[in-house]
């Protein structure tokens, strides 16, 4: 099967297809994290995004059931050097192909995806269209240039859930170890932007209750819960337009303890009454060094965003300051100075990625616990 | 945090010679920590035995001694330097236990000295294998059961419990020296016997083995502020039981999820703060069940290790540098990528391509070893090779391996093949691949060998593609098939292997389709960020990102994987050029394989290509680069084999004309050579059958040294004393070179041999050294025992060498350096072999001389007159530099000790002193020798050592108070000229006590054995292995005696100097 990735700019990739025989298009992203295709794949924030994979080898592990971030996969599209059609490992269920094939998902392989990534990095994300059934290259760079630009997109909207929900499971590796949480301490509400579902785990580790609620869910109906904190979860796109979101934080704060995690940050640097903006080809990886300005410890961070907040834009007697992204001097975390209220740019829970920062869940049972007394 | 300042001077000791197990790996790695720490201002104070090392060059460090890695002598140098701290942890296992001595010994403490980098508490959990597993328990961690034992019983005891196959493991050896599988009781009483005599401290671990677990391996980096980064994570193609020194192994890891890997990444963190290593970099091992995915610790290294190196060049990020400014207080955040530029050390490298390391092993050089890969690391070198894919990595490590091996295998019968698949051998990697060329499943090849079944399918895609590709020719091959074959890594050669024609064929056709090999950047980042550092590696892409300068530049061709006779010497040649080259003005591209170097370095050129060192993966970096020069005169043997196609191809070459180097190696062009200058060299012929060199041999004369043509290291290089033997070696040597002619030449017996290393511009020819050979000609000069000056031949003789070297040099029109041996025999002066490039001898040259001769000939190279460098004249030489070989035989036990033509040593290391008695025992005190100050002298020669010679040694060591006892023969002869001297048995005079009880009973301190003649080998081997296992000083050789007898002397008087190269050639450096 012959597969062609076109970008806006009309620059082609041609290479072989996997997958299902299709077109997809969205903005095409690269991500180096070598391990954890398996969550890349179905963490809703990739809503409307085609992944690019910088380590050649992809589907050497397979797809499990407990690897998955959400209930199917959310990338648009998948971008490789290699497919492996074997899947080694003693969880595997099935081949990644098969996996992305049953949810429709193409693939494209054997291309250079070095020069992608190179590219990319120069000239920005960009608009493309993947497609294993056409051939006809001016075609699919006129569709990918149709495409609506991320700037300006509320795709939380799209991917959060229809009616709520109770979340109870602890984290993978704690069920491996044998070691069950004690009864849930705190009832969360939890904005499902496009929430991972490791984020759930996590909060489920820490002593919590967790009712996953859709985005548009009202400041009054979340108090109306009578919930001992409130959580915000990841999401795609442009947080911009997400007005309801920002509303209902800024309703919410001080009411209740917030802790918020990429999309969640940026709507409430939003809140807080700061800016965000779009990054040239974003952060997607598991290697980002975040320091913490509080302890001065490096954490490795899983990071998947393409806009960040302006740390100029806030008001520093209001929001401290906690995190920051040490390639690029960005913001990766904040907290209010008087208000029960912090948030990180970047994935605490990981999946895929290193498990550095995972006391920031615990700070949030820590901060609930204060408010409560 | 930041920087130190309570501390000034910081010593740093090395890893001493090149054994198996620890290599050149740390020299790269002691390289980068002197200089890391001297461009932070600390004054580094460096020890390391070996002078082949590039951080034994005098800019390196403030202060280098190259004297013995012992106690005594780092004490000695401690009360005379007053280091503020010691950094234990860039010199392997060596340096690492040096500085446990020196702790556990007070001596740190006496001298305010404070162990940097690693404490000492750290180091023992770490290294004590019990200790181990209890900090690893103490975090809940698993670790395969085991108990600590320190008598056979007790590991009988334990082992019945755990079962068999069972692990055992001596404490506090290197690279597992002595460890073994047992499969069933009577092997485990072997190796745990061997294993308790081995080890220092009387102590072996038995374990219950985990065979065919999957084995991995992460490299960790923690900093004072405890941030825990991994650097890489490496998996191992070969499952657990096979030493990862000895398995072919990937980065990163190819078949973990991310849960799983993060998993072992957290252990890892646990781990490193349980044991409380400091700062800098560690190694730790995992063992995972394939069809539970439960999860062991194997080990930790507490220290840079050879994974780190190669974890390092895999990477781009420089482990040793960053531990070393680490273990001075900086943390990662502050020390900036060097690549990027941009981002800081405090991140995790990702990677866009895959990286494989195979081993070199060399057991065909110990006929008598066993083959089979275990827990105890037997090679000798390796390559990595770095792809896009695995397949182009593993294809492209295969080429780098120069076995010479053609890639198709004849095909072997069925109970053949499972054995060599069954059991991990050195061959098992082309078994792998004649087991599926011949339809062996992919299933039962996993069954069989436990290997991963996606290294597995991705070996036998590469076959499939094989098989594809052979159906074609060049003409017919369709263009997609020939770009899907380079993309997967075939080389030119393997397809002309293929399809039965010439390499040249191949590559013209796939020029005319355009395809040639793009280069891309190893970058620590994937390409997220720029980078500024050119470390390359070729593959087939669309894009090619080497952005190549319009300077004037140069390439250096490497020396490929370390091997017996081709080794760290080359590399350091290579990385001398580069810098003499440097500053002269040129960019430097550096060409080569090996991950152990600092020439693979990518601080040591302008730009560095991480490639195999073929024809065809040079002549794609030539096209690319269009280098003013390619020189292939520091690289030994490897570059050298190239230098003729690379001629023919065009590309320009610097130094002394390949056909210069041709009539060198031609018997027949270097015979018409010496005959037109009337040089005299022992009679020779040469021969193709059987019949011929019995004939030749004839009109020669017996004894004769017989070898095949261009062959390095004397390899398969024998003493023939009579017919019958030349018979038997004509069996097999015939194939240790097919095309080949046997070379035949009468074998100088007892004569004095030399070396000299010379240097020419074409006009004037500067003698750099003449070594003399302790050991007589015969001894290989790799191996033999050398020193500088010549100390016991005539000026008239030494005149004479020179004028000769000076000769033969303007006879070869030499440009750069040239290397010839001599012998003297009989009063006349022969010629035994002119090497016009690069020798092994020349760091040491250097080092004895203080004179950078590697650099110099660099220069000359480029066009510099050896008067505009200043060199006039043979550097003077103040005392006495004594070179000693150190040999692999603890690793192959069978192996008999005895010195010949084919050289065994893995490395060297120099002594140095105003006194020769003393800087020749020091030399052999750096390779491991400890001479006796007295007890009882054991001496048994051979008829034609019974003369005057060895009758004044014996009067020598009884003078020096030894007690003698001596074989009857011997014996006689002594007694006859007048010594007293007891008798003892030889084993098979079936009289108890014998020798061998004798030196069980540690009766005996020094054996004097000389054997003579084929037969006479067999006889007394078991004295020199008993001697080898007890660590019983073994003389072999009786000129090599009577130094030892100077040597013993010299250390009896007390004399001791210890001194920098630094105030050694105070002028020069
Ligand atoms: N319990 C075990 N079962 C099977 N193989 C083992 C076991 N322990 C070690 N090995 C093998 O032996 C090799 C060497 O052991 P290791 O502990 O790493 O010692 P070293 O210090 O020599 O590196 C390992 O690489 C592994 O392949
Ligand atoms: N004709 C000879 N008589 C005595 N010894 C010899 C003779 N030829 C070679 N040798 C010994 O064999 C060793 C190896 O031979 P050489 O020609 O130097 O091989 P290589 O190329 O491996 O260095 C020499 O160092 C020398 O000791
Ligand atoms: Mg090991
Ligand atoms: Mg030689």
């Amino acid at each position: 099967m012959e597969a062609i990735l076109a970008l806006e700019d009309g620059r082609i990739f041609k290479g072989k297809g996997y997958g299902a025989q299709t077109e997809r298009g969205g903005e095409v992203v690269f991500n180096t994290s070598i391990t954890g295709y398996q969550e890349i794949f179905t963490d809703p924030s990739y809503a409307g995004q085609i992944v690019c994979l910088t380590y050649p080898h992809i589907g050497n592990v397979g797809a499990n059931l407990d690897d998955n971030e959400a209930g199917r996969p959310y990338i648009e599209a998948l971008v490789v050097r290699d497919f492996s059609e074997l899947a080694s490992n003693w969880r595997a269920g099935e081949t990644a192909e098969e996996f992305l094939r049953r949810h429709g998902i193409p693939v494209i392989s054997d291309i250079d995806t070095r020069a992608l990534v190179r590219h990319l990095r120069t000239h920005g994300a960009q608009r493309s269209i993947l497609s294993t059934v056409s051939t006809d290259t001016e075609a699919l760079v006129a569709k990918a240039r149709a495409l609506p630009p991320m700037v300006g997109l509320d795709l939380a909207k799209t991917v959060t859930v229809a009616k709520p929900y109770e979340w109870l499971e602890p984290s993978v590796e704690l069920a491996r170890e044998g070691k069950a949480p004690g009864a849930p301490r705190f009832r969360v509400v939890a904005y499902d932007f496009g929430i991972k579902q490791n984020i759930l785990r996590r909060l489920v580790d820490v002593g919590c209750h967790v009712t996953v609620v859709p985005a548009l869910t009202s400041a009054e109906n979340v108090l109306a819960m009578k919930p001992d904190g409130v959580f915000l979860s990841n999401g795609p796109g442009d947080p911009e337009p997400c007005g309801y979101a920002v509303e209902a934080v800024r309703k919410l704060a001080g009411r209740v303890p917030i802790f918020g995690i990429c999309l969640g940050h940026q709507i409430i640097g939003l809140a807080l009454g700061g800016r965000t903006y779009k990054l040239k080809f974003g952060h997607h990886g598991a290697n980002h060094p975040v320091k913490n300005l509080l302890t001065g410890k490096v954490e490795i961070t899983a990071q998947n965003h393409g806009f960040a907040v302006d740390p100029d834009s806030l008001n520093p007697r209001e929001v401290e300051l906690t995190h920051q992204n040490l390639n690029d001097n960005t913001l990766e975390g904040l907290r209010h100075r008087s208000l029960p209220l912090f948030s990180v740019q970047y994935h605490p829970e990981a999946s895929p990625g290193p498990h550095d920062s995972q006391y920031l869940f615990h700070q949030f049972a820590k901060l609930m616990q204060e408010f409560h007394n | 945090m930041a920087k130190r300042t309570d501390i000034k001077k910081i010593l740093i000791v090395g890893s001493g010679p090149i054994v198996i197990g620890q290599a050149c790996e740390f020299d790269y790695s002691g390289t980068q920590a002197c200089k890391a720490l001297k461009s932070e201002g600390y004054q580094v104070i460096l020890v390391n035995s070996n002078p082949a090392t590039i951080m034994t060059d005098p800019e390196i460090a403030d202060r280098t001694y190259v004297e013995p890695l012992t106690a005594e002598y780092l004490e000695a140098i401690i009360a005379r330097e007053r280091p503020d701290a010691l950094l234990p942890t860039v010199g392997g296992q060596t340096a690492l236990n040096l500085s446990v001595e020196l702790a556990e010994s007070g001596v740190l403490e006496k001298y305010g000295v404070e162990l940097i980098g690693a404490s000492l508490r750290a180091i023992k959990i770490a290294e004590d294998r019990l200790w181990f597993k209890d900090a690893c328990a103490r975090v809940g961690l698993e670790c395969p059961r085991s108990q600590l034992v320190n008598n056979l019983k007790d590991a009988r005891v334990f082992a019945d419990k755990v079962g068999y196959p069972a692990v055992v493991r001596p404490s506090f050896t290197l690279g597992g020296t002595g460890g073994g599988i047992a499969f069933n009781p009577e092997e485990f009483d072997e190796i745990t016997s061997r294993g308790l005599d081995l080890s220092p401290v009387h102590e072996v671990l038995v374990e219950e083995a985990v065979l065919g677990w999957k084995e991995f391996e992460l490299e960790v980096m923690r900093d004072l502020a405890d941030n825990v980064v991994v650097i890489c994570s490496i998996e191992n193609f070969d499952p657990m039981g096979v030493h990862t020194g000895d398995s072919i192994t990937v980065a990163p890891a190819q078949t973990l999820t991310d849960k799983e890997y993060q998993r072992m990444r957290d252990w890892a963190q646990r781990i490193i703060r349980e044991v409380g290593v400091d700062t800098g970099g560690s190694n730790i091992q995992f063992a995972v069940n394939p069809e539970t995915g439960r999860m062991l610790v194997i080990e930790m290294n507490p220290r840079v290790s050879r994974s780190s190196a190669l974890a390092s060049k895999a990477t781009g990020f420089p482990i040793a540098k960053i531990a070393a400014k680490l273990a001075v207080g900086f943390t990662l955040d502050e020390i900036p990528n060097d690549i990027t530029r941009k981002t800081p050390a405090s991140f995790e490298p990702t990677i866009d391509y895959v990286v494989v390391k195979i081993p070199k092993w060399q057991f065909e050089k110990f006929p008598g070893a066993d083959r089979t890969l275990g827990t105890e690391m037997r090679s000798v070198g390796e390559v990595m090779a770095i792809g896009r894919t695995f397949q182009e990595a593993l294809l492209k490590g295969m080429r780098s391996l120069e076995t010479g091996k053609r890639f198709s295998m004849p095909r072997l019968p069925e109970d053949v093949l499972r054995r060599l698949l069954t059991v991990p051998t050195s061959e098992r990697l082309n078994a792998l691949f004649a087991a599926l060329r011949q339809g062996m499943s992919q299933e039962e090849i996993c069954r069989t060998t436990a290997i991963d079944p996606w290294f597995i399918r991705q070996m036998a895609d590469i076959v499939a593609l094989e098989q594809k590709l052979a159906a074609h020719t060049p003409e017919t091959v369709p263009a997609d098939l020939l770009r899907e074959a380079k993309r997967t890594g075939f080389s030119d050669e393997h397809l002309a292997g293929l399809w039965n024609v010439e390499e040249a064929v191949v590559r013209q056709r796939r020029l005319a389709l355009g395809y040639e090999a793009v280069f891309k950047r190893v970058d620590t980042c994937a390409a997220e960020f720029e980078s500024f550092t050119p470390y390359l590696y070729s593959t087939y892409e669309d894009e090619d990102e080497a952005e190549p300068t319009d300077r004037k530049k140069i390439m250096i061709l490497g020396s490929g994987p370390n091997r017996i006779g081709q080794g760290i010497e080359f590399d350091y040649c290579c990385c001398h050029a580069s810098f003499a080259l440097k500053e002269a003005g040129y960019e430097t591209l550096m060409v080569n394989c090996n991950p152990e170097t600092v020439s693979t370095d990518y601080d040591t050129s302008d730009r560095l290509y991480f490639e195999p060192l073929t024809l065809e993966d040079v002549l794609e970096i030539v096209d690319l680069e269009k280098p003013e020069g390619v020189i292939v005169q520091f690289g030994g043997q490897t570059p050298l084999k190239l230098a003729k196609a690379l001629g023919e191809a065009g590309v320009p070459m610097w130094g002394t004309s390949v056909d210069s180097i041709d009539i060198a190696e031609d018997r027949e062009r270097f015979a018409e050579l010496v005959k037109k200058h009337e040089v005299l060299v022992p009679a020779h012929g040469s021969a193709t059958t059987e019949e011929g060199a019995l004939e030749a041999a004839r009109r020669i004369g017996y004894p004769v040294v017989v070898r095949p043509s261009y062959v390095l290291g004397g390899r398969a290089m024998a003493i023939v004393y009579d017919e019958d033997s030349l018979r038997e070696y004509m069996g097999y040597a015939v194939e240790a070179a097919p095309d080949h002619p046997i070379l035949i030449d009468r074998f100088l017996e007892d004569a004095i041999e030399l070396d000299v290393d010379a240097v020419s511009d074409g006009e004037d020819v500067v003698i750099a050294g003449v070594m003399q050979h302790i050991e007589e000609a015969g001894i290989h000069s790799g191996d033999s025992t050398a020193v500088i000056p010549p100390y016991i031949i005539t000026q008239r003789d030494q005149d004479r060498i020179r004028r000769r070297t000076i000769q033969l040099a303007k006879a070869l029109g030499v440009i750069g350096l040239i290397n010839v041996q001599y012998a003297i025999y009989g009063g006349e002066l022969y010629v035994l072999e002119v090497n016009p490039r690069a020798s092994r001898t020349v760091p040491y040259v250097s080092k004895a001389t203080g004179v950078p001769f590697a650099r110099i000939a660099a220069k000359v190279m480029a066009g510099h007159s050896l008067r505009s460098l200043g060199i006039t004249g043979e550097p003077r030489v103040e005392g006495y530099f004594v070179k000693a070989p150190v040999f692999p035989f603890n690793k192959f036990p069978l192996e008999d000790t005895v010195l010949g033509p084919e050289m065994k040593s893995t490395g060297e290391v120099m002594g140095s002193s105003p006194n020769f008695g003393e800087a020749y025992a020091k030399a052999l005190l750096g390779a491991g020798v400890r001479l006796p100050l007295g007890g009882t002298a054991f001496i048994s020669v051979n008829d034609n050592d019974k003369r005057p010679l060895v009758v004044s040694l014996a009067r020598d060591l009884a003078a020096l108070g030894f007690r003698l006892i001596a074989t009857e023969g011997t014996r006689e002869f002594l007694m006859r000229n007048g010594v007293e001297v007891g008798l003892v048995f030889k084993v098979h005079e079936r009289e108890r006590p014998n020798i061998v009880d004798r030196m069980i009973n540690r009766e005996v301190t020094l054996v004097i054995n000389t054997p003579l003649g084929r037969s006479a080998f067999y006889d007394d081997t078991y004295i020199r292995r008993t001697a080898l296992h007890l660590g019983i000083p073994c003389i072999t050789t009786l000129s090599a005696a009577t130094a030892c007898v100077e040597g013993i002397r010299a250390i009896r008087e007390g004399v001791s100097t210890i001194a920098a190269l630094q105030e050694q050639h105070p002028v020069r450096v």
